[in-house]
């Protein structure tokens, strides 16, 4: 694609497939290195790097490499997975509102207006706080450890989903007078059938580029959370509850509380590039100002 | 013009209405109840009681009849009781407000004088070095998390280098306007510099789209010089979407303050409801969150008015209705 031969968005595209195969590969690394990086050694701590531990070790003698790879996963799991759910969201309320119009668009365009204008870090602090055994759910969920992941998912998602709701229904303002959909309706295509066959897949681009913009937002949001100790909960590592243990260690070992921070900025900057890049190819009236 | 806020101020007053339903109820969801928190104060009490007292206080209720009562008495003035100030709620917010609106302020007027000019260079001339220069420090500081900035702010200005307090709102002993902008410094320096990120690329984006249009061109044609035609005739029309797009933006500015105010200590709104929420203080988590919100949306009104007065096309449009109601 030519969004790719410029420097900059293909410099991102290989940070996003350089991070994603390092934190797929995790456990071959810690193979190789022959560390656990679950194994806490009170007589290691604070290491400088070495070949056993590449990055050294955090405060309880953790190999630091292996906790930012394994943290790499959650926080590249957590943004493609509520990405994706917000873009399934934003989508069906998207071209819902503009497939019917009137009165029941201007209602969801105005709901949607609302979430955007919210302030959405207190809100998500509050969702995060929310006690899950009083909304009904068992107790072995509430109590398992991985509960911490699914509920961030959950309430990035619900709040992530109102850029690709606007842009998925201004696409299907646009396509429903098109001819192939006025054809389709005059065949007597149900709603539903027009709205999935023949208007979304045409509006597949303003979708992509939404959805890799909000990978890098949720990204931000889990981090933020976790930091404040209300996202992904210990043992679970992740690039947020890092830095949060390494605000306390500071002045013992600095670099704790630079590495995690430096991997969240180039992960989020690189799915920004990208989203813009892909925007431009999409979009050729834009590509031309520039 | 008066029709079109009426029906503005009437679309804010249900979304407040909606909105304070909603964050009653998720507050409601937090871990624990105020029956609880008085039983583990007092090991004496039994269940029996504990049953008395939710009656006592109207807990075993349901939900919409509990946030009626609550909203009769919010909009009698009445906000409760603070639990971790033992306070009322109003009197703890009042000081918490004026500190975060001085932050805000600051940052929003700070990130404005870095980030409009920014972005009006970088688009003079866009895929040039200047601009490659500003897009890419926009895309570090639109990408960094907030929180890991003001980490590193603390390490760089305040523990390596000793110049800036790294936290609270003045010095024990030494409070003067001097010490308070003093500890101003640092939080309302990283948030701008987030908020400034932002700016200069809607500027940007704005700027290049009104450069393209047809009348600056009939302006470069008559021989306007180079800065009239940037100032007085793409400026103004690229300040509408910017306009819309920063009112958007209060929302975001106010997440930022409260990454800020946590890190540094600051004691303004946002720090208060993450206390809040983290001390179970449902009354204050509540009250607050409502505030923020309400402030979010009075700020995109406002900015709304400001388009209506920005953009003429509107304001005729508004001038001609009001003419023939008279």
């Amino acid at each position: 694609m030519n969004a790719f031969r410029r420097p900059l968005p293909l410099a991102a595209l290989i940070v996003l497939a350089a991070l994603a195969a390092l934190a797929l590969g995790a456990p071959l690394i810690a193979a190789a290195l022959g560390q656990d990086p679950t194994a806490a050694d009170l007589l290691q701590r604070y290491q400088p790097p070495s070949a056993a531990h590449p990055l050294g070790t955090d405060e309880i003698g953790r190999d630091v490499l292996l906790r930012l790879l394994y943290g790499g996963r959650i926080s590249l799991l957590v943004g493609l997975t509520a990405a994706l759910i917000a873009a399934v969201i934003g989508a069906a309320i998207g071209v819902v509102a503009g497939y019917f119009g009137g009165r029941f668009d201007a209602l969801l365009m105005r709901v949607t207006d609302g979430v955007i204008a919210l302030p959405i870090l207190p809100l998500l602090i509050v969702l995060a706080a929310v006690d899950l055994s009083k909304l009904g759910l068992p107790a072995d969920i509430v109590q398992s450890e991985t509960v911490s992941l699914y509920r961030i998912v959950a309430i990035t998602a619900l709040v992530g989903w109102t850029t690709v709701a606007r842009l998925v229904r201004g696409a299907t303002l646009a396509l429903r007078a098109r001819e192939f959909v006025r054809a389709a309706v005059a065949l007597g295509a149900r709603p539903l059938r027009v709205m999935v066959v023949h208007i979304l897949p045409n509006a597949m681009s303003p979708i992509v580029v939404a959805t890799a913009l909000a990978v890098g937002q949720i990204i931000l949001f889990e981090s933020v959370l976790s930091f404040l100790g209300l996202g992904i909960q210990p043992p679970l590592p992740s690039w947020g509850n890092m830095l949060s243990n390494a605000q306390e260690v500071i002045w013992a070992a600095p670099m704790l509380a630079v590495y995690p921070g430096l991997l969240i900025l180039f992960t989020v900057a690189a799915c920004n590039l990208l989203g813009d890049a892909l925007q431009e190819a999409f979009d050729p009236r834009r590509t031309m100002k520039r | 013009m008066i029709r079109y806020l009426v029906q503005r101020l009437a679309q804010g007053l249900v979304v407040i209405a909606l909105m304070s339903f909603v964050i009653y109820g998720l507050i409601g969801l937090m871990p624990g109840d105020p029956i609880d928190l008085m039983i583990s104060s007092n090991p004496r009490l039994t269940s029996a009681d504990a049953e008395r007292l939710r009656a006592v206080y109207g807990l075993d209720r349901p939900l919409v009849e509990r946030y009626g009562s609550w909203a009769a008495a919010a909009l009698g003035g009445d906000f409760g009781y603070s639990r971790g100030f033992s306070r009322p709620v109003l009197d703890v917010l009042g000081p918490r407000l004026a500190n975060t609106a001085a932050l805000m302020l600051s940052a929003f007027v700070l990130a404005l004088t870095i980030g409009l000019p920014a972005g009006i260079v970088a688009a003079a001339r866009p895929g040039g070095g200047v601009d490659t220069t500003i897009n890419f420090l926009c895309f570090v500081a639109v990408s960094v998390p907030t929180f890991w900035l003001a980490l590193l702010m603390i390490m760089l200005f305040s523990v390596t280098l000793g110049w800036l307090p790294a936290s609270g709102i003045s010095t024990p002993g030494a409070e003067g306007l001097l010490d308070t902008l003093t500890h101003l410094i640092l939080p309302v320096a990283t948030l701008a510099i987030v908020e400034a990120g932002a700016y200069a690329r809607y500027m940007r984006a704005a700027m290049i789209e009104a450069l393209r249009q047809d009348w600056v061109r009939t302006a470069r044609a008559k021989g306007a010089s180079g800065l009239r035609v940037v100032v007085a005739h793409a400026l103004r029309n690229a300040m509408i979407p910017v306009v819309t797009i920063m009112a958007l933006s209060l929302g975001g500015l106010f997440s930022g303050a409260l990454i800020t105010e946590t890190m540094f200590a600051y004691p303004g709104m946002g720090k208060l409801i993450f206390d809040a929420v983290m001390g179970n203080d449902y009354n204050l988590a509540l009250v607050a969150l409502l505030f923020a919100t309400v402030l979010t949306l009075a700020g995109n009104l406002l900015a709304d008015l400001a388009y209506v007065a920005l953009d003429l096309r509107i304001s005729l449009g508004a001038r001609a209705e009001a003419g023939t109601a008279r």
